[in-house]
């Protein structure tokens, strides 16, 4: 085996046995982003010297016994998550040059752990996208068929993990975006409790659905990289100081017992691809035989979430992305003589055309005379989305459905018509609606050979039980197992 | 049309854009596709139901005012387009 080809889990012992450097580990990893991203295009920004000083101080840790589970291990990040002293667009015109003064919590932690921060990886412009084509500077490619889309909005995080240009990345995830291009790239993904992790140093685009996560090849290293990330930070006041328990603990434990939902909103969705469902079918079946019970409910609610959705998200993106003024920081228009105009072309300039469109949209589903046919109604659906998915709780531990309704498109199929594009997010997007965490596991292949994921949503800080469960399939099948051939 | 390109112009002011010619057209028939599609929740009956802005019970985070030394002064103005004397400069506002 590679070096590059090892998981979190791997490495790390082997680093910790001394039987591997982190410098010959992250030298493999470049090796390989240097072999295969011309052609995939998951990273922004790079800086191999900095990994590999990292890398190095990583080194000295693990030889005084010092290291952790992350210890010298190189991992990507989304672009939208703020790293000092490194360039952080948000694959935006508006940021390309604004280069952070602070570290994200979650950064902060990774630095503690000794990781080794790799790059910063493409994605749509300020999160708003499923295809990572909305990034202002280009697009990312899917390792399994470079002529589709990988997903997003986190899709240079994750078709870094598939094409092996890092060992694990962490993405955010709105109303799919860890969940649904790990689904595409034939990886895991998981989107935490709401709060889980703090979102300080995360460039806000839905402040009430935002939550930052893991993306990586295997569920053991997802339970590891969320340890490092999860847990209350004062710096975001809507984290929740709930303990952390050691999620790869919750790994050793079978599934006897477990109840699963089925919810059929989910499973007969108008839309849903034949190959997927049969997939997800199968992917049941195997959970049934490792002792999983399945009951069939209903969360009746389930078809006017992408409705509520993106009136909600637009609207927290309007009033998020107001800051953007030209006068702080990010880009601004030099041309302009008065101040208004240098505003509206500072924004007009800097925001790319999904930006805009969801501006407008939020401004305007938030404007006199139309809030509550807009938001305040999108508000109370939301309440009958999460009193739905309570009230499923009470008849079983986890649920079970597609994470997305067909495999990955082709680039530029769907650019025209963001209604259709936003509707392909119907099943992840009820999770942050509702707060819930979800994961995203692979569970087969389309007769193209495109990766399938298995989506398990859970209560409120359920992590470990979803892990459990995605753990035990992922033992019982080898589709984590088949890798992207570039 | 659910959205006129008037309304759209409109908006997009408040939002502090300004919109290509062809964009306005394309937005207006795009944005008022999206808002037909919202208009399904009317099926719903809502009378009653308290919306909800966040999905976690959130108590709110009280702490002391404490003057902490993070970020200097030097990293608040590195971003910033244009600075002078410790201020950001702005195109003249008033005539």
């Amino acid at each position: 085996m590679k070096l590059h080809e090892l998981t979190i889990s791997q490495a790390s012992n082997l680093l910790k046995d001394r039987q591997l450097t982190s410098k010959e580990l992250t030298l493999a990893v470049l090796q390989q982003i240097e072999s295969v991203e011309d052609r995939v295009g998951a990273y922004i920004t790079m800086d191999p010297d900095i990994a590999i000083k990292q890398a190095e101080a990583a080194d000295k840790m693990l030889m005084k016994g010092h290291g952790s589970f992350l210890t010298g291990i190189p991992l990507a990040i989304k672009d939208l998550i703020c790293t000092k002293g490194v360039r952080t667009t948000c694959a935006s015109r508006m940021l390309e040059n604004f280069i952070p003064t602070y570290d994200a919590t979650v950064i902060r932690k990774l630095k503690v752990s000794g990781a080794v921060l790799i790059g910063k990886t493409n994605m749509d412009e300020f999160a708003m996208g499923s295809s990572t084509e909305n990034s202002g500077f280009k697009i990312t490619r899917n390792p399994w068929d470079l002529t589709r889309i990988p997903g997003g909005s986190s899709g240079g995080s994750a078709a870094a993990v598939a094409a092996e240009m890092c060992l694990g990345s962490l993405g955010s995830d709105t109303g799919g975006s860890i969940r649904q291009p790990a689904s595409h790239c034939g990886v895991v993904g998981m989107k935490p409790t709401y709060g889980r992790v703090s979102r300080f140093g995360l460039v806000a685009f839905a402040s009430s659905l935002d939550q930052i996560g893991p993306i990586t090849k295997d569920t053991m290293d997802c339970a590891i990289l969320l340890n490092s990330i999860s847990g209350y930070d004062k710096m975001d006041s809507t984290s929740v100081p709930e303990p952390v328990p050691d999620y790869t603990a919750f790994l050793k434990y079978d599934l006897k017992g477990l109840v699963a939902g089925i919810p059929k909103e989910y499973h007969s969705s108008e839309g849903l691809d034949s190959e997927v469902a049969e997939a997800v079918k199968k992917a049941i079946h195997t959970l049934e035989d490792l002792g999983i019970k399945c009951v069939e409910l209903n969360l009746p609610h389930t078809q006017y979430a992408v409705a509520a959705y993106y009136i909600i998200a637009p609207c927290e993106a309007s009033s998020n992305l107001a800051r953007y003024d030209g006068v702080r920081y990010g880009y601004r228009d030099k041309t302009a003589t008065g101040l208004l105009e240098m505003y509206m072309n500072t924004r007009s300039k800097g925001f790319g055309p999904e930006v805009q469109r969801r501006i407008i949209l939020g401004t305007y589903s938030l404007s006199a005379g139309y809030y509550d046919a807009y938001y305040g109604k999108a508000s109370q659906v939301r309440t009958l989305i999460m009193d739905d998915f309570k009230k499923a709780f009470k008849l079983c531990d986890i649920i079970v459905s597609p994470v997305a309704p067909a495999p990955a498109f082709k680039t530029g199929e769907n650019n025209d018509d963001p209604l259709r594009m936003y509707l392909s997010d119907v099943f992840t997007l009820s999770a942050n609606l509702a707060g819930i965490p979800g994961i995203s596991v692979p569970c087969g292949f389309s007769s193209e050979g495109l990766p399938i994921g298995l989506q398990i949503m859970g209560k409120h800080f359920s992590e470990g039980t979803i892990l459990k469960a995605a753990y035990n399939f992922e033992q019982a099948t080898d589709f984590h197992k088949k890798k992207a051939i570039l | 049309m659910k959205i006129s390109k008037e309304d759209i112009v409109h908006v997009a002011k408040l939002a502090r854009l300004e919109l290509k010619t062809e964009d306005i057209e394309k937005f207006s028939l795009q944005i008022g596709a999206i808002l037909d599609y919202v208009d399904t929740l009317n099926q719903i009956d809502t009378k009653d139901v308290i919306p909800t802005s966040h999905a976690i019970f959130l108590r709110n985070a009280f702490r002391e005012d404490e003057v902490l030394k993070d970020i200097d002064i030097e990293s608040v103005f590195l971003n910033a387009p244009e600075k002078e004397d410790g201020t950001f400069l702005v195109p003249r506002v008033i005539g």
